[in-house]
């Protein structure tokens, strides 16, 4: 793992307990010990992103059972997003699958990234299979910036800690948020729902590790409206691939620009 | 054509549509990602192509909701919905790329903004 190059400036954690030395402790108080992680900025954000999410999911037909299911089963925000979004277009069980599918595909090289951080010296696969089900951005930077500075026996029941109650307290925003939109002032229901694209766009944006990340970003802006105002079919699918491979080609074309001009520089480093 | 999540009468269908269209396209990158356990390497073309489509999808996701929201957000102007996110933007970057700053100040300027017109 990368750790100098995470995004540190998108979430607020800062030095927490310096726990690393207290091996000690039984799972039980490692597992309370990541739950205390939701005491934190960047929980806080993922609470008010989902607040946004109950009145995005409400707004668009879904019940609270639905919507509470499909936090439960999927957790991950982009992909519950690009879901109600398919669903809202009314679009058919396969293409809407294609489309949570693409927009999932981050979680492979996460969820690759995090094993090594989290296992244990006789972790069973099963609990790395089960455990990955929480991993998405926030527990996933969660887990890089903690579970190095702690003892390798601790890290399981750690994360599981944190990861448990963030979905937990999850769920109730979801549900306070679903409730109460109708009870809500309208300027403060739009406010909730205009949260979910507010947040992405920020957070993605500090997410962009590579150049072509910051052109995907500008292509699926312009292209997602711009698709939907044409009434294109698959949609969204369209948005991923052209505005993505276009991306990924400008990103590869910059590079080897970068790389002729170092080449015409050969005293530099 | 494959039944849309509003097809079938049936209660437990939204569910199944769920599982089948949301749970397991989503599970099945992080089974993949537990088999392939940091085999992966971070900076392999395939793996910054994979990145783009996927960040190029959500951003229309985004950039739909913004232009062509449903619901109460859609009862604000489209100024004050792309002015705010605008804003917040920019307020994340003078924040030094930080999200609560940002989406601070875009709510903030939404709110006022809506309050300011009504």
């Amino acid at each position: 793992m990368e750790e100098g190059r995470l995004p540190d400036a998108l979430f607020g954690w800062g030095p927490m307990e310096p726990e690393s030395q207290s091996s000690d402790r039984n799972a039980a108080e490692w597992f309370a010990s990541g739950a205390a992680g939701i005491a934190s900025i960047p929980a806080l954000i993922l609470m008010t992103s989902f607040a946004g999410f109950g009145v995005f999911c409400r707004e668009s037909g879904l019940t609270l059972a639905q919507s509470l299911f499909m936090t439960v089963t999927m957790w991950a925000l982009p992909s519950k997003v690009v879901l109600v979004s398919a669903i809202g277009a009314g679009a058919g069980a396969a293409a809407t699958g294609l489309a949570v599918a693409l927009a999932s595909i981050r979680l492979m090289p996460m969820v690759a990234s995090w094993v090594p951080l989290v296992r244990g010296p006789e972790t069973p696969k099963w609990q790395l299979y089960g455990l990955s089900h929480f991993v998405a951005i926030t527990s996933w930077v969660f887990a890089a910036l903690h579970l190095p500075k702690l003892p390798r026996e601790a890290r399981v029941p750690y994360f599981a800690g944190f990861a448990l109650v963030l979905i937990s307290v999850n769920c109730v925003v979801v549900a306070v948020s679903f409730v109460s939109v109708s009870k809500l002032p309208v300027v403060m229901a739009a406010a909730l729902f205009f949260l979910t694209p507010l947040y992405f766009l920020t957070a993605l944006i500090a997410a962009a590790r590579i150049p072509a990340e910051a052109y995907a970003m500008g292509a699926g802006l312009v292209l997602g409206p711009l698709l939907f105002w044409l009434n294109v079919p698959l949609d969204l699918l369209w948005v991923g691939l052209l505005g993505g491979t276009g991306a990924y080609l400008a990103g590869r074309w910059q590079r080897r620009l970068q790389g002729q001009a170092r080449a015409r520089r050969p005293d530099e480093p | 054509m494959s039944p849309a999540f509003q097809d079938q009468a049936a209660i437990w269908w939204p569910f199944v549509f769920i599982l089948l269209a949301g749970a397991i396209p989503t599970d099945i990158w992080r089974w993949l990602g537990v088999m392939a356990g940091n085999r992966i390497d971070e900076n392999s073309e395939p793996l910054r192509w994979i990145k783009a489509v996927a960040t190029a999808l959500i951003a229309g996701v985004i950039g739909k909701l913004i232009l062509f929201p449903t619901g109460s957000l859609a009862e604000a102007s489209l100024a004050l919905r792309v002015g705010s996110a605008a804003v917040g933007t920019g307020a994340f970057f003078l924040g030094g790329k930080s999200v609560f700053v940002g989406v601070l100040a875009g709510e903030a300027v939404f709110i006022a903004g809506w309050l300011a017109n009504s």
